[in-house]
């Protein structure tokens, strides 16, 4: 594995930052997956049985970090890893866990654009401010090595949580990282044993505490050399942080200049006096502030700037989606007045992606989310009210199926359902994975029942966390290090909560999950269906592992009935010059097209 | 590390939908291009691609390299195992960028024509080959598609990096059990057209 080479590896910014915590002596990793910080835990649970580290996927990242806390008051080095709103999910804790001299480092992944996100394009270094957590602000692989062990040690130095803040484009790029020893680190520790003084006077005392704390940290951010100064020509300036700085460096290149250049790698407590002396000493009329999302370090550039220093930032550049090299060079272009590259005003010209068709995600071959849908459209048609929740089973509100009238946040599916239950005549159906049911829909579907609702929950059951990388949770019976464990069933929980109505549903069996769909959606009150078939992309997988082989299918015989696959939608089938086929390399072999249309539809024969 | 102090900055995406091999296919060239002694960095995405999704990787290699992602209208090469795929790169297109593409079409209502035609708008260097047919002849799927391009492109010199390092590449990346197969379809590449 390349993380393990001895001198250097070519890494993902994910990677680098187990690497990191590898380098710091790191005895305990927590992970709720959530891309694009998914492979943070990945890594972490390949390599923790040699590395002889624990690390555990936990059932949301609220828990995750409450654990990762645990270990950290119990003196083991700590990590926890989610991604934006996982943040969300868990800052219930982490503020309050700032107050506590807790030395854990966070590992938080923005996404601007939104590649891998539906709720929110949120930007995370908000929560720096809101929280007094040091920030920490990676370009490339390296950095976010060194970062994350500079990360220890002021987590330890000072006793408190610090973030290291990730986007989309650092933990997806790869790039060499030079490599230091790894420490092996202790996995057991001791909980240091004292009265916790309860009361709003302690609070309050904690909270003195700690701006005091960051005080001194913010000493330490003016002198850190992850804010360092690059010197250039001209009394036009550029201040930039995170993969900003990479293509301000690429326009600089490409413009063949080198400006006063001032980068922010410690940007939480921030640092004033170096950026007042960047502005002072350089004798700058104006400065462009390069920076993704929201004008975070704009704000505090604009505080300290005298009045005739005239700052740039989110009036160049947009405050939504991720910067491209491409915007970077033409508004410093703009600045400077100097033209843009012909290539580029060329493609500007005539490049159009209006007129490229999108190509919209699919369902896999053999989802059994395309059977669950295929059913409820068929049994209950699209006119219900349809709540929708966070996984791979999100692509059933992609044409052909459009069957999700909302998605808010994990669980949500069903706290608002219910409001739309008692507010109004309707009988709300609702799609809910099993990891989204264990990581926030359990408390939802308690008051559900509690307070007397009426509403189907279909729970698509896969056996994963599939939509992430195929991670386990509580209902597998493993482990995120592959130990076996106790399998916690679905259907025991619903029952548990006293829902009126449970069942589970095999949805390889298509008409009984018809009648089973008919069945619980006509139960009064809450009915919960457990729509339960594996992941087929982990079934082909295992299965190709194993050398064996899966039953393909066949269209027999031509039939204008078969049309009605076009709202079925398998990548497998298509019509071509006017006949349905089935492309037998995508045919993962699910059935169901042959449950359909038996009369059409057989196994190939080999 | 010595690195190669020559070159401009090659520009390269590699693009399909998920599950053609794309994210293999980026990853080997990186590292070959690692063996060359090149600064390299790598820029791809994770998440839906799985489910057939447009998927474009870039890779950047040379003297030093910042951003990992290419300047729009700036690329060298783009290769392209879908042919619409090649056209919705052509964002990175300028009229010296060579395009090779599979002349496949993945579940599009595009024609093959009218996207090569459009494709030729930003470029002429443009090279087409029925690599889905060429690899099911051999194989009987497509799932090596990935590797018949690679040595494509290597063969038809569109991708400075050697053959041998690129190899060396491949043997680090691939299972054990499919090398030979994998081998066959690579040399099949420069035995071609």
């Amino acid at each position: 594995m390349e993380l393990l080479n001895k001198k250097r590896g070519f890494l993902f910014g994910n990677e680098a930052i187990v690497r990191g915590a590898l380098e710091s002596g790191i005895g305990f990793a927590s992970a709720y997956p959530g891309t694009p910080a998914s492979e943070i835990g990945d890594t972490f649970a390949k390599i923790s049985k040699t590395e002889k580290i624990y690390f555990e996927y936990s059932t949301n990242e609220k828990v995750a970090l409450e654990a990762a806390a645990g270990a950290a008051f119990s003196n083991v080095k700590a990590l926890v890893s989610f991604k934006h709103y996982g943040l969300n999910v868990a800052l219930d804790s982490l503020l309050p866990i700032v107050y506590l001299e807790c030395p854990l480092v966070v590992a938080v992944a923005d996404d601007p654009s939104c590649f891998s996100s539906v709720q929110t394009e949120q930007d995370s270094r908000w929560f720096s401010k809101l929280g007094h957590i040091p920030t920490l602000e990676p370009s490339d692989s390296q950095e976010t090595k060194d970062m994350t062990k500079f990360a220890f040690q002021l987590a330890y130095k000072y006793k408190i949580p610090v973030i290291v803040r990730l986007t989309t484009r650092v933990c997806y790029s790869k790039s060499l990282v030079n490599f230091n020893k790894t420490i092996k680190g202790k996995t057991k520790g001791k909980f240091k044993k004292s009265w916790f003084k309860l009361g709003s006077y302690q609070t309050v005392e904690r909270h003195k505490k700690l701006l005091k704390k960051i005080n001194k940290i913010k000493q330490l951010a003016e002198n850190s050399t992850l804010n360092f100064i690059e010197k250039g020509k001209g009394n036009i300036g550029i201040i930039t942080t995170g993969p900003a700085y990479n293509y301000v460096k690429e326009t600089e290149q490409e413009l063949k200049i080198k400006l006063p250049l001032l980068k922010i790698g410690f940007s939480y407590p921030f640092p004033e006096k170096k950026v007042k002396t960047f502005l002072k000493n350089l004798k700058l009329k104006s400065v462009i502030v390069v920076e993704e999302l929201d004008p975070v370090i704009e704000n505090e550039v604009k505080k300290l700037a005298d009045k005739n220093i005239k700052i740039y930032g989110k009036n160049l550049f947009p405050e939504t989606e991720e910067l491209k090299p491409e915007y970077v060079l033409a508004s410093i272009s703009t600045i400077l007045k100097k033209s843009l590259p012909d290539e580029l005003v060329e493609n500007i010209k005539k490049f159009k992606s209006s007129e490229i068709p999108a190509r919209l995600p699919l369902f896999c071959a053999g989802c059994p989310h395309r059977s669950t849908f295929y059913a409820i459209k068929k049994v209950l048609g699209k006119k219900k009210i349809f709540g929708g929740d966070i996984g791979c089973y999100m692509l059933g509100a992609f044409p052909p199926y459009e069957m999700y009238d909302f998605v808010v946040s994990m669980g949500a599916s069903i706290g608002v359902s219910h409001g739309i239950a008692k507010s109004s005549n309707e009988k709300p159906v609702i799609f809910i994975g099993d990891s989204t049911f264990f990581h926030a829909g359990i408390p939802a579907l308690l008051n559900l029942v509690y307070n007397k609702s009426n509403a189907l929950v279909v729970i698509l059951d896969n056996r994963l966390t599939a939509m992430t990388g195929q991670q386990p949770h509580p209902g597998t019976g493993w482990t995120g290090t592959g130990e076996l464990t106790k399998i916690i069933a679905i259907e025991n929980i619903a029952k548990a909560c006293k829902v009126n109505f449970v069942k589970i549903s095999n949805v390889w069996n298509f008409n009984q999950l018809c009648k089973d769909v008919k069945e619980a959606y006509n139960s009064k009150g809450v009915s919960v269906l457990i729509a339960k078939g594996e992941c087929r992309l982990f079934a082909v997988k295992q299965l190709a592992k194993a050398g064996r082989d899966w039953p393909r299918f066949e269209i027999i015989k031509q039939n204008p009935k078969l049309n009605e696959l076009a709202g079925f939608q398998c990548p497998a089938i298509k019509k071509e010059k006017g006949k349905w086929i089935i492309d037998k390399n995508l045919c993962w072999g699910c059935t169901i097209c042959k449950q359909l249309f038996p009369d059409y539809i057989k196994v190939k024969k080999k | 590390m010595k690195k190669e102090t020559k070159m401009k900055p090659f520009n390269l995406i590699v693009t399909g939908y998920g599950g053609q091999g794309i994210l293999t296919l980026a990853d080997i060239i990186a590292k070959a291009a690692l063996k060359q002694r090149y600064d390299v960095k790598e820029a791809e995405l994770h998440g839906l691609a799985q489910r057939s999704g447009s998927l474009e990787c870039h890779i950047r290699f040379g003297k030093s390299i910042y951003s990992p992602l290419v300047t729009r209208g700036r690329a060298d090469l783009i290769i392209a195992l879908d042919a619409s795929e090649a056209l919705r790169a052509c964002y990175w297109a300028n009229k010296k960028t060579k395009v090779l593409t599979n002349s496949k079409i993945f579940r599009s209502s595009s024609k093959l024509k009218q996207v090569l035609s459009k494709i030729k708008k930003f470029t002429k260097n443009l090279h087409l080959v029925d690599a889905d047919s060429i690899v099911k002849k051999e194989t009987k799927d497509i799932t090596m598609v990935n590797m018949f391009m690679l040595g494509y492109a290597i063969k038809k010199r569109l991708l400075p990096l050697k053959k041998k390092l690129v190899w060396q590449a491949i043997e680090e990346r691939i299972n054990k059990k499919f090398l030979k197969e994998n081998k066959k379809i690579f040399e099949k590449a420069f035995k071609s057209r």
